[in-house]
């Protein structure tokens, strides 16, 4: 019997690589994730036709090229969805039992699904995200430098978001609700399709929105901090702010496996 | 010296009804140990336990001396788990499903690589091994499967109904490939299943019924505790037949799927004289030896493949 009775990254390391490779064999998902934000941004952003102002955007920034942030944000967010999904298909079709009889540290369990949703998620935003000046977002290696570890940690943060709704499910209708009734509002109330008004009740309700602060490290990417936007918090405060979401959607995805190693 | 496998008073609930209700036995070391019973009989309860997926209400058990709630992680090094939905991956090929069902134990690199190569061709799986797992019929996935829970070398193998969805010619090859793995490995293995021919295969079977464990024994000396033979008569008015041979003969025999059955001492002695009570009437008869199932319908009053059983099993598994 080995020393180590419970292993951690070579099991996580495992698992990341599985999420990848499945990822890679499901053409399907590659579409779903992309192409639905691309067709919001695409449909909202240019047919309320590029004169539409917003208060609180810039005089010299079109809608589409405002709405661009939110877009990546929410291709975090499908990826996120898409990935944490698949754990209740594991539940169901038997892998996870077998991962749950291994002698294998809640937290590989949780690392291996972090990072794979955290890889597909940040790599296809990314990828997106070269486009960016074709919707006149500036893009250079600076703010390259910003944007990749923005999206790391908001990606990481939404699939932990993700896999805390999917852990205790069996079914994944019950995902599909809890998505559209919590996780889209989440989503439009972070700034992505329109700036908090400062007098309005959404100002509050983006303050307290971890998603918020996830949509403006994205856009502070973008803009850096110089550029004037109200009410959007500085990129070192929203990086700040994302890693502690990430941290704490990881602890409480760790306690949860912790606590309920069950099957059904 | 100690069991491989113990349960010690093992009990378990789900809220009023009980599943598990004070279950003690010891497996022993190299052995093949069937647990029999009807679904619902709380086979898959135990499993579960004894794969460390569930916790008892009450009692202990201990696998290598590993206590399964005190010492999980102990136990998850000490077995490998075969389960009745694959808990392979149908999206990656055999070789992929075994190298990362490796690396969950700490194996890789040349080490990994021969193991999985190894259980592979022990398991004739190495031909397919770059091939999807759903292409694969179910069989096949069953030795993947199998293949995947030898890979640390595991000293107790646990298997619940490994036979459900194989076909009769699968069916007898997985047991061929248990009995190998016994000779050459020396794994001790805990099998459930609710069929009569496969309880027959194992070296001693405890039989579950309603939670409560009725009886451990080898087969043979289940079989024992009939002290009888058993009489299967095909006629055409089992009703009557079996109501006259307690009239005539003061023997008690009983209906079953349009047949009548009796236990006497000495059946065939007695072939010829019940068939001459009977003129015109006895279609055909069969004297022998009483089955794994004549035990279990005389010590619970009920049949293992009752269609209510097999029924309600299905329908909680979707």
């Amino acid at each position: 019997m080995s020393a180590a009775r419970t292993h951690l990254w070579l099991p996580a390391l495992a698992l990341w690589r599985r999420e990848i490779v499945r990822f890679l064999r499901q053409k399907n998902r590659v579409i779903g994730a992309l192409a639905t934000p691309l067709v919001f941004w695409l449909l909202i952003g240019s047919g309320v036709g590029p004169g539409f102002r917003l208060p609180g955007m810039p005089l010299d920034m079109t809608y589409l090229a405002y709405f661009f942030p939110g877009t990546v944000v929410l291709i975090l967010l499908f990826t996120a969805i898409f990935s944490t999904i698949s754990i209740i298909e594991d539940r169901r079709e038997g892998f996870l039992q077998g991962v749950l009889v291994a002698p294998v540290a809640p937290e590989a369990i949780v690392l291996g699904k972090f990072l794979g949703g955290m890889t597909l998620a940040a790599g296809q935003a990314l990828l997106v995200c070269l486009a960016a000046p074709l919707a006149g977002v500036p893009l250079d290696l600076a703010v390259l430098a910003r944007l990749i570890p923005a999206l790391m940690v908001v990606g990481f943060g939404l699939v932990g978001l993700g896999f805390l709704i999917a852990w205790p499910l069996d079914s994944t209708q019950g995902f599909h609700a809890i998505m559209n009734v919590f996780l889209m509002p989440l989503w439009m109330l972070s700034g992505a399709l329109f700036p908090a008004g400062a007098d309005s009740w959404a100002r509050y309700a983006v303050a307290l929105n971890p998603v918020a602060y996830g949509t403006a490290a994205v856009r502070r990417a973008f803009y850096g901090d110089a550029v004037p936007l109200a009410s959007v918090p500085t990129y070192a405060f929203a990086m700040i702010v994302s890693v502690l979401f990430a941290a704490v959607m990881f602890l409480l995805a760790v306690w949860m496996v912790r606590r309920k190693r069950s099957i059904a | 010296m100690s069991h491989p496998v113990q349960t010690t008073d093992l009990c378990r609930s789900f809220g009023a009804r009980v599943a598990l209700d004070h279950v003690s036995f010891g497996v022993r070391e190299g052995e093949i140990f069937g647990l029999l019973g009807p679904n619902g009989g709380g086979k898959t309860t135990l499993f579960r336990i004894l794969g460390t997926l569930l916790s008892p209400s009450g009692g202990s058990a201990r696998i290598c001396g590993h206590d399964v709630v005190a010492d999980p992680a102990g136990v998850r090094s000490s077995i490998g788990v075969v389960f009745q939905s694959p808990s392979l991956d149908p999206q990656l090929t055999v070789a992929e499903n075994l190298r990362y069902g490796g690396n969950l134990y700490g194996l890789r690199g040349p080490d990994l690589e021969n193991r999985w190569r190894e259980m592979a061709s022990a398991l004739r799986v190495e031909d397919r091994a770059g091939d999807l797992v759903k292409n694969l019929s179910g069989g096949l996935q069953r030795r993947v499967e199998i293949a995947k829970s030898l890979l640390p070398r595991p000293r107790v193998l646990l298997l619940d109904e490994p036979s459900t969805g194989l076909d009769p010619v699968a069916r007898v090859d997985l047991w061929a490939i248990l009995e190998q793995l016994r000779g050459k490995f020396g794994i001790t293995t805990v099998i459930t299943t609710h069929l009569m021919d496969e309880a027959e295969r194992c070296g001693r079977v405890a039989i579950l019924h309603r939670g409560k464990m009725l009886a451990c024994e080898t087969p043979d000396a289940l079989r024992a505790t009939i002290g009888a033979d058993v009489l299967t008569l095909v006629c055409k008015r089992p009703d009557a037949v079996a109501e006259q041979l307690q009239a005539k003969f003061g023997w008690t025999a009983v209906v079953r799927d349009d047949a009548v059955r009796l236990e006497i001492p000495k059946a065939h002695a007695e072939v010829a004289r019940i068939v001459e009570a009977f003129p015109g009437e006895i279609l055909s008869v069969t004297a022998g030896r009483p089955t794994l199932e004549d035990v279990f319908v005389r010590m619970t009053g009920e049949r293992l493949g009752d269609p209510f059983f097999e029924e309600t099993g299905k329908k909680k598994k979707k």
